[in-house]
């Protein structure tokens, strides 16, 4: 072995102590912990921290530019940063609108000045019609020269049929994925709750789980007829992971994310108006949160992510249903699937597939699988530090989130990317 | 004994005792309102903000009436005509109220939770007149006042319908709470684009069948049909809802003898319920505009007067 840049001992990988070597931003070697010095090599202690690979979120708004006071590209990769990323997928709904390279570019050039010495990698995502607007297609092949890895409407879905399907073929030339945001644009109106016994209660128009999985079936056979990848963002709803689970029965080439909130929360979060809990497509019932659970688990569903969606607190300050949709999510999703780990629900290894090699393998992004020569893309997760979530304790600029006052099992304690420590 | 609550949002909270008290003082303002001089100095020196960010004639005069017969200052705020919530937050806009120390406030907003929205932000009394689909508690305790009168205080045992558009009714919503807790068995009927989901979470029986529904009940509660319903595509034609969910004279063999008809107006005569019926002596319609003042006087007084130790009586 050549020598090491620097090495992490005694960090926690699949239960046991390893080291980890790194040199020129690469994973040299991942080993059981042998006590063995490794010469002059600079040694982070990493004793009872659990090492994973940098995470990946394919869904994040990071609103640079036109919404700074919501999010700033800096502010959201801090957050990203602290909460265990590596790796981010920004959405287009910017304003401007990221419909063409200039945009592209500033993004990139603003997560460079953000991190000098190297941070977060952000991988922006082109808007998939000219505006969000849903009428022309975007310019795919100068968005993907410019940088881009996926092309998407999310936030404004696209319900012309017609026009998607030639998104999706138009995009698969430049080894761009199709990522859809699935909702009837109509049955959806007036969302923030699911219809059911709270919408019900409280006099609001509630979004039904069928105009998610109606779309879906849309994408499904799409995807499935034109033989070309689609991937569908955010499901939230059984009826959506049956579809899913039966196209990849068939070989159809679909892949699916789902977002920590979707696992932990149900409708009742949005009791007593809370605005914080008003997300689209909105927090569902207890039999949903058990059927996104299993579905993660089992792989139906491939990938978690954020769908980061930070507000100013005057903006969610006011009633309901003038509420925007979102939960500020990069800092605490990490906490939270940890959770669902320490609770039996999820592996570790699902996390690991979940957070990481999944979106990797669907986005074309690098990963850390901790093979020599990997890059050096890493999160040591402390998981006896436990924290409050708190406007103190989050560093994205967003505190909107139903999970304000609770203990997170534990923390981000060092992220690396490319070799480079950037927490 | 004081008014345990500084607002009135809903009717959820209240207990059955709660709106017997409401009853019982609701009693004795209906006396002052049959007097010649119709005004009690109760509140003299309390002031009441309406704010009625949505357009309602009939609420907003009768909570008006309600507050100047007790004596009270009442304020008016429109939305349209005040540069005051001109682009401003509700949360703002509320602030700005009670920084000028008023005693209550009366909301009417469109949106659902609105109400609760400023309670929650406020130091002084917040009384909703009614917020989006969700809640209109006075509404609901002057219906149950009005049924009270005319069934001599029974409400065990009694069964009562509401007609109509449910999804959107925060008069049903409360009626449905607020009935149901006194002991009458409420059944809904309307067609199925118009009832919300998940009644089996909710006290009541539901039908789609008019003539079913109507079978040996003690009341029937007409709702207001927004005729717009017809273009937000939950309706075909305004002819066909009068002669499947309207009521009319051949709906009166099937009720229970004597029963009542109910609307919270303003009614579209021949719509929600024939002309016929809206006049007929067990109409209870106009009786439900004059309990409303009692009962919102006696809201008033309660919510107001919850914080004067030994403050002034209703005087006989
Ligand atoms: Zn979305």
């Amino acid at each position: 072995m050549s020598s090491p840049d620097f090495v992490i001992k005694n960090a926690l990988w699949r239960g046991e102590a390893h080291d980890l070597c790194v040199a020129d931003g690469k994973v040299l070697e991942l080993r059981p912990a042998s006590g063995e010095g490794y010469g002059d090599a600079p040694v982070v202690d990493a004793s009872g921290l659990v090492l994973l690979p940098a995470l990946i979120d394919v869904h994040t708004h990071l609103r640079e530019p036109g919404f700074e006071w919501k999010e700033d590209i800096a502010t959201g990769l801090s957050a990203a940063a602290h909460g265990g990323f590596g790796s981010v997928m920004c959405m287009a709904n910017t304003d401007p609108v990221n419909d063409n390279a200039a945009v592209t570019e500033r993004m990139l050039d603003r997560a460079r000045e953000a991190f000098p010495g190297g941070g977060p990698r952000l991988f922006p995502v082109g808007a998939l019609s000219v505006g969000l607007a849903g009428h022309e297609l975007a310019p795919m092949g100068e968005l993907a020269a410019a940088g881009c890895r996926a092309v998407s409407n999310d936030g404004m879905p696209v319900a012309n049929s017609e026009l998607f399907r030639h998104a999706v073929e138009y995009a698969a030339d430049f080894g761009l994925t199709v990522i859809d945001h699935c909702e009837d644009p109509h049955m959806a109106l007036g969302v923030g709750v699911n219809e059911g016994a709270i919408s019900s209660r409280l006099g609001l128009k509630g979004q039904p789980t069928v105009a998610e999985s109606l779309q879906v079936a849309r994408d499904v056979l799409l995807a499935e007829y034109l033989g070309l990848p689609i991937h569908i963002a955010h499901v939230s709803c059984r009826e959506s992971v049956e579809l899913i689970a039966r196209a990849k029965e068939r070989g159809v080439r679909v892949t699916a994310e789902t977002c920590p909130h979707y696992l932990l929360l149900t409708e009742d979060a949005v009791e007593g108006y809370d605005t914080a809990a008003k997300v689209n497509p909105p927090l569902r019932t207890m039999d949903h949160v058990q059927v996104m659970r299993e579905a993660l688990r089992t792989g139906v569903i491939d990938m978690l992510a954020t769908d980061h969606a930070p507000h100013a607190a005057h903006e969610k300050e006011v009633p309901f249903t003038q509420a925007p949709n979102g939960i500020s999510g990069l800092d605490t999703a990490l906490c939270v699937t940890m959770g669902l780990v320490d609770e039996g629900v999820l592996s570790l290894d699902d996390l690991v597939r979940a957070w990481a090699t999944a979106p990797a393998k669907a986005f074309g992004l690098p990963v850390c699988a901790f093979a020599p020569g990997d890059p050096a893309d890493f999160t040591l997760y402390d998981p006896s530090a436990s924290w409050v979530v708190s406007p103190q304790t989050m560093h994205s600029k967003g505190r909107n989130t139903p999970l304000l006052g609770r203990t997170m099992p534990g923390r981000t304690a060092f992220l690396y990317v490319n070799g480079k420590r950037v927490v | 004994m004081h008014w345990p609550y500084k607002d009135l949002l809903d009717v959820d909270v209240l207990s059955v005792e709660d709106a017997q008290r409401i009853f019982e003082t609701a009693d004795s303002f209906m006396e002052v309102n049959t007097r010649s001089v119709k005004k009690v100095p109760t509140l003299k020196g309390k002031s009441v903000v309406l704010f009625f960010a949505e357009a309602s004639t009939r609420t907003k005069t009768s909570f008006d009436m309600a507050a100047k017969r007790l004596s009270a200052d009442s304020f008016s705020l429109a939305k349209s005509s005040s540069s005051l919530t001109k682009g401003e937050s509700l949360k703002d806009t509320g602030l700005t109220l009670q920084a000028m120390n008023p005693d209550a406030i009366v909301i009417r907003d469109s949106r659902s939770g609105a109400a609760r929205f400023l309670a929650e932000r406020l130091d002084c009394a917040v009384v909703n007149a009614g917020d989006g689909w969700h809640a209109h508690p006075t509404q609901a305790l002057l219906d149950a006042y009005t049924l009270r009168k005319v069934w001599d205080g029974r409400f065990e045992g009694r069964t009562l319908l509401i007609l109509g558009d449910i999804t959107h009714s925060r008069v049903a919503r409360s009626n449905v709470h607020l009935l149901t807790k006194l002991g009458v068995r409420v059944r809904l009927c309307g067609p199925r684009t118009l009832l919300p989901p998940r009644l089996d979470t909710w006290p009541v029986e539901v039908f789609h069948d008019l003539d079913e529904a109507v079978r040996g009940v003690d009341a029937v509660m007409c709702l207001r049909l927004q005729l717009e319903r017809q273009q937000d595509g939950l309706l075909p034609d305004l002819r066909e809802y009068s002669r499947t969910f309207g009521l009319g004279r051949r709906h009166l063999e099937l009720m229970n003898p004597g029963a009542r008809i109910m609307h919270p107006g303003p009614v579209n005569r021949g719509m929600e319920v024939s002309s016929e019926l809206a006049d007929m002596p067990e109409s209870l319609i106009l009786d439900q505009v004059t309990s409303g003042v009692a009962v919102r006087m006696a809201v008033l007084f309660l919510l107001i007067t919850r914080k004067d130790q030994g403050g002034e009586r209703v005087q006989s």
